[in-house]
C-alpha cells in the first residue's frame, strides 16, 4: 500500500460489509421468516432487500428475520421499523416489489401503499 | 465481495478454544452449508468478550443476540432455529431466566453495561486474522495520521498532555518515558513491547494479542516514530501459543500491505518488528531482565540508573511499554489527549483492565474507567459471590500486590488509592476471596510463587524470600513461634529495601498487606494454633458427631485412605493420624454428621 487513499478504500469497503455488527438503531427491516413465510418465498424477498440496500450503500440499515407474523394468507411479510420505532407491515411480498420499497420508502420516505396489510384486507 | 445478511461471531479466545470453540466454528460452516446458508451468513472468529465464567460465547449479528455455554451439540439449533427461521433460541441466551429477551447491542448487558471498552476495543468486534477488519474501524488510521501529519514531538507531546500511565503495573506516564529517548542523540533506538504477563491468573495482555493483535503493531510503529527508532521487539510468553500465532500472521499482513517495513505509506518512515519468545521466567517480565533475554542472555535484571530510555537493549536508549498501554495509543491519536484525559480520575486517566478470578460469580476480563470502586465491580460487573459467602478480600497485583479488605471495598481503583492501602495495581490481575480463604495461607501461596521465580543474582530476593517463605511454612504448619511476625515484618522490611529489581523488592508485599489487615489471623496461627478459615490442613479436622451418625457407612467406603472405621448401630470414628484432610467424607455424609473442628 502506497497511499493514505489506498487505505481509506479498504477502511470503506470492509465497512459496509461488517457494519452490521455494531447493531444500529436505525431503520430495520423484518422478514417473516416462519415455515409459512419460507414456504411462500420469503428467502428471495429478504436477499432482494439485502442486495439492493447494499448495492445503494445503506449499511446502518437493518435486515433481521422473525418468526410468525399470524397473518400467514398473506406471507411474505416484511416489516419497516422507522427510527422511532413505528412500522409498516407490507405483505405478499416478491422480489420486484422489495426493490421498489428500498427506493420509495427507505431511500425518500414514501410509504408504498398499495403493497400494505391495510390495502390488502379491502 | 461477498455481503452477508448475518453474522455469527464465536469467541476464539484461549479460555474459550479450551472449551471447544475451534469445535463450534467447524460445526456451525457445516450445518451453514447444510441448509444452504453459506452465501448469507458469515462465521467470524474473533477475541474475547470478556465474560469468560460463561464461555464460549457466540454473538449473532445484527441482531446482537448472545449465547453463552454454547455446546458443539447446540449448533445444530442455532443454524434451524435462529439462522435459517428468525428465531431467537431463548434457553441459550445471556442473562437470569426472567428477564432473558434479545439486546440489541451488548452494551445493554448487565456486564457490559458499567464497562467501558477501550483498550479491548476490537477484541469481540473483529477478526483479528483479517487484517481488513482492523482497518474498517478506523485501524492504522492512527500511523496514518501521525507520520503524514505530525511531527515525531508532537506525538510526544500528545501522549504525555493524555496521562497515560504504563499499565504493566508500574503505573510510570507513557509519554514522559517516550520524552527521556527521544531526547537521546543517537544513530539506533529500540522499541519494546512487553507481552511477558507472568502474574498468576491475568490474562488481559493475551486477550489483546489474541483478540487485536493490530493495536500493538500499530502503536508500536507510532512510538518507533516518536523516539526516532525503527526496530521493535515484542516479547512474548511461550506460554501464549494462540496470541502468538496471531501476532505473526499480523505482523505479515501488515508488512505485505507495506504498513511494516521501508517508507511506511510512501513517507521515509521505517519500522520493522520481530518476535521473541520468553521461555517460562516469571523475572524476564521485569524490563532489564526482559531487554538481557532478548539479547540472548539468561534473564536478569540489571542496576538502574542507567535507564533503559537511555542505556536498554544492547545499550542504546530503548522504551518497553506493556501490551495494554499500546493498545491504548491509536485511539488517543485518533480520540485526542482531551479525550482520554476526560476520563478516570485526576492521576489515573482513561481505562483499565482487570482479569477477575477466584471466588466471584463473573469470573472474566471487564475494562473500566479509573476510579470506578471495588464494590462495583465485585457486584454490579462481577455478579457477587458465588454460595452466598462473605466477600473478605480482594488481592490486586499478583504476587507484587497487597488485598483490599472488606471494609474497604468503597475504594476507587486508581494507581495512588491503591498504593496508599498499602497494595498496587498491578498488571490488572484481581483475585477475590471470601470467609473460607485463610490469609497466612495466600501469603504464601504468593511468596512459594516469588521464591521459585526469584533469579538468584541478589541475596536479598534470592535468601531474603526463601527465609521468609520458611516461616510462612512453619506458621501454617502450625509450629509458628512468638517472634515470627516480628520476624517476617524485620525481614519484608530489609528485601524491600535492597533487592536488585522489581520482583524482589515486592514479594514482601502480600506479606506486609495480610499483615497490616488480618493481624488477628496471623496471631490465632501462632499463638493459638488456630486457622480460622478452617483451611490450613495441620490445624483442623475432620470430626464425626455420634449423635448425629446413622452408622450408614459412606464415609469410610468414600475415605481415599482407609482412615473411617466403625459397625452398624456404632457411632463411626476418623483416625486423625491417617486423616489427610481431603473433606470428601464431609461432602458425601448423607446426614450432615460430619463437621470441621478448627
Amino acid at each position: 500500500m502506497k497511499s493514505l487513499a489506498e487505505l481509506e478504500e479498504i477502511r470503506k469497503k470492509t465497512l459496509e460489509q461488517i457494519s452490521l455488527r455494531k447493531g444500529g438503531n436505525g431503520m430495520r427491516v423484518v422478514v417473516g421468516m416462519a415455515t409459512c413465510g419460507i414456504a411462500a418465498g420469503a428467502r428471495p424477498v429478504m436477499n432482494a432487500f439485502v442486495e439492493e440496500l447494499n448495492k445503494r450503500k445503506l449499511n446502518d440499515i437493518t435486515v433481521t428475520m422473525t418468526g410468525c407474523i399470524g397473518v400467514c394468507r398473506l406471507e411474505p411479510i416484511v416489516e419497516i421499523f422507522d427510527k422511532d420505532g413505528s412500522k409498516v407491515t407490507y405483505v405478499k411480498m416478491t422480489a420486484e416489489k422489495a426493490a421498489r420499497i428500498v427506493a420509495e420508502h427507505i431511500v425518500n420516505g414514501r410509504v408504498c401503499l398499495e403493497y400494505t396489510i391495510g390495502e390488502a384486507d379491502k | 465481495m461477498q455481503v452477508y445478511r448475518s453474522h455469527v461471531l464465536v469467541c476464539g479466545g484461549t479460555g474459550c478454544t479450551s472449551s471447544k470453540s475451534e469445535f463450534i466454528i467447524s460445526e456451525f460452516d457445516t450445518h451453514i452449508g447444510k441448509n444452504g446458508l453459506q452465501n448469507e451468513v458469515k462465521v467470524v472468529r474473533t477475541g474475547c468478550f470478556g465474560l469468560c465464567a460463561e464461555g464460549p460465547i457466540v454473538v449473532v449479528y445484527p441482531e446482537g443476540a448472545m449465547y453463552t455455554m454454547v455446546k458443539v451439540e447446540d449448533v445444530k439449533e442455532i443454524v434451524e432455529e435462529h439462522l435459517l427461521k428468525g428465531r431467537i433460541v431463548k434457553r441459550l441466551l445471556q442473562g437470569q431466566e426472567e428477564s432473558k429477551d434479545v439486546q440489541k447491542s451488548l452494551e445493554q448487558v448487565d456486564f457490559f453495561k458499567r464497562q467501558m471498552r477501550v483498550a479491548l476495543r476490537n477484541c469481540g468486534v473483529i477478526n483479528p486474522e483479517e487484517i481488513n477488519e482492523y482497518i474498517a474501524y478506523d485501524g492504522y488510521k492512527a500511523l496514518a495520521k501521525v507520520i503524514t501529519q505530525m511531527k515525531p514531538e508532537e506525538v510526544v507531546d500528545t501522549i504525555k498532555k493524555s496521562g497515560l500511565r504504563g499499565r504493566g503495573g508500574g503505573g510510570f506516564p507513557t509519554g514522559i518515558k517516550w520524552e527521556f529517548a527521544a531526547k537521546q542523540v543517537n544513530e539506533q533506538k529500540y522499541v519494546c513491547c512487553n507481552a511477558d504477563e507472568g502474574d498468576p491468573g491475568a490474562f488481559m495482555d493475551r486477550s489483546v494479542l489474541e483478540g487485536d493483535p493490530h493495536t500493538v503493531i500499530e502503536a508500536m510503529a507510532i512510538a518507533g516514530y516518536a523516539i526516532g527508532s525503527n526496530q521493535g521487539y515484542v516479547y512474548v510468553r511461550a506460554e501464549y501459543p494462540i496470541a502468538v500465532k496471531r501476532l505473526r500472521l499480523a505482523i505479515e499482513q501488515a508488512k505485505e500491505y507495506g504498513l511494516l517495513g521501508n517508507n511506511i505509506l510512501g513517507t521515509d518512515f521505517s519500522f520493522d518488528l520481530e518476535i521473541r519468545l520468553g521461555a517460562g521466567a516469571f523475572v524476564c517480565g521485569e524490563e532489564t531482565a526482559l531487554m538481557t533475554s532478548i539479547e540472548g542472555k539468561r534473564g536478569e535484571p540489571r542496576p538502574r540508573p542507567p535507564f533503559p530510555a537511555v542505556k536498554g537493549l544492547w545499550q542504546k536508549p530503548t522504551i518497553l511499554n506493556n501490551v495494554e498501554t499500546f493498545a491504548n495509543i491509536p485511539i488517543i491519536i485518533l480520540k485526542g489527549a482531551e479525550w482520554f484525559s476526560s476520563i478516570g480520575t485526576e492521576k489515573s486517566k482513561g481505562t483499565k483492565v482487570f482479569a477477575v478470578g477466584g471466588k466471584i460469580n463473573n469470573t472474566g476480563l471487564v475494562e473500566i474507567p479509573m476510579g470506578t470502586t471495588l464494590r462495583e465491580v465485585l457486584y454490579d460487573i462481577g455478579g457477587g459471590i458465588p454460595n452466598g459467602k462473605k466477600f473478605k478480600a480482594a488481592q490486586t497485583g499478583g504476587p507484587s500486590g497487597g488485598c483490599i479488605p472488606a471494609d474497604l471495598i468503597d475504594t476507587p481503583i486508581d494507581y495512588d488509592s491503591l498504593i496508599q492501602l498499602g497494595s498496587m495495581m498491578g498488571s490488572g490481575g484481581l483475585i477475590v476471596m471470601d470467609e473460607d480463604t485463610c490469609m497466612v495461607d495466600i501469603a504464601k501461596f504468593f511468596l512459594e510463587f516469588t521464591v521459585d521465580e526469584s533469579c538468584g543474582k541478589c541475596p536479598p530476593c534470592r535468601v531474603g524470600t526463601k527465609r521468609m517463605y520458611e516461616i510462612l511454612e512453619r506458621i501454617t504448619g502450625g509450629k509458628g513461634e512468638e517472634e515470627d511476625i516480628e520476624k517476617l515484618e524485620i525481614l519484608a522490611k530489609n528485601i524491600r529495601a535492597s533487592a536488585l529489581c522489581g520482583l524482589g523488592q515486592t514479594a514482601p508485599n502480600p506479606v506486609l498487606s495480610t499483615l497490616k489487615y488480618f493481624k488477628d489471623e496471623y496471631i490465632a496461627h501462632v499463638r493459638d494454633k488456630k486457622c480460622p478459615a478452617g483451611v490450613c490442613k495441620s490445624m483442623m479436622s475432620y470430626v464425626i458427631h455420634a449423635d448425629a451418625c446413622k452408622s450408614c457407612g459412606i464415609c469410610a467406603k468414600q475415605c481415599p485412605v482407609g482412615a473411617i472405621s466403625g459397625e452398624k448401630k456404632v457411632p463411626y470414628v476418623i483416625d486423625q493420624n491417617k486423616c489427610i484432610k481431603c473433606g470428601v467424607c464431609m461432602e458425601k455424609c448423607p446426614f450432615k454428621a460430619i463437621f470441621k473442628n478448627v
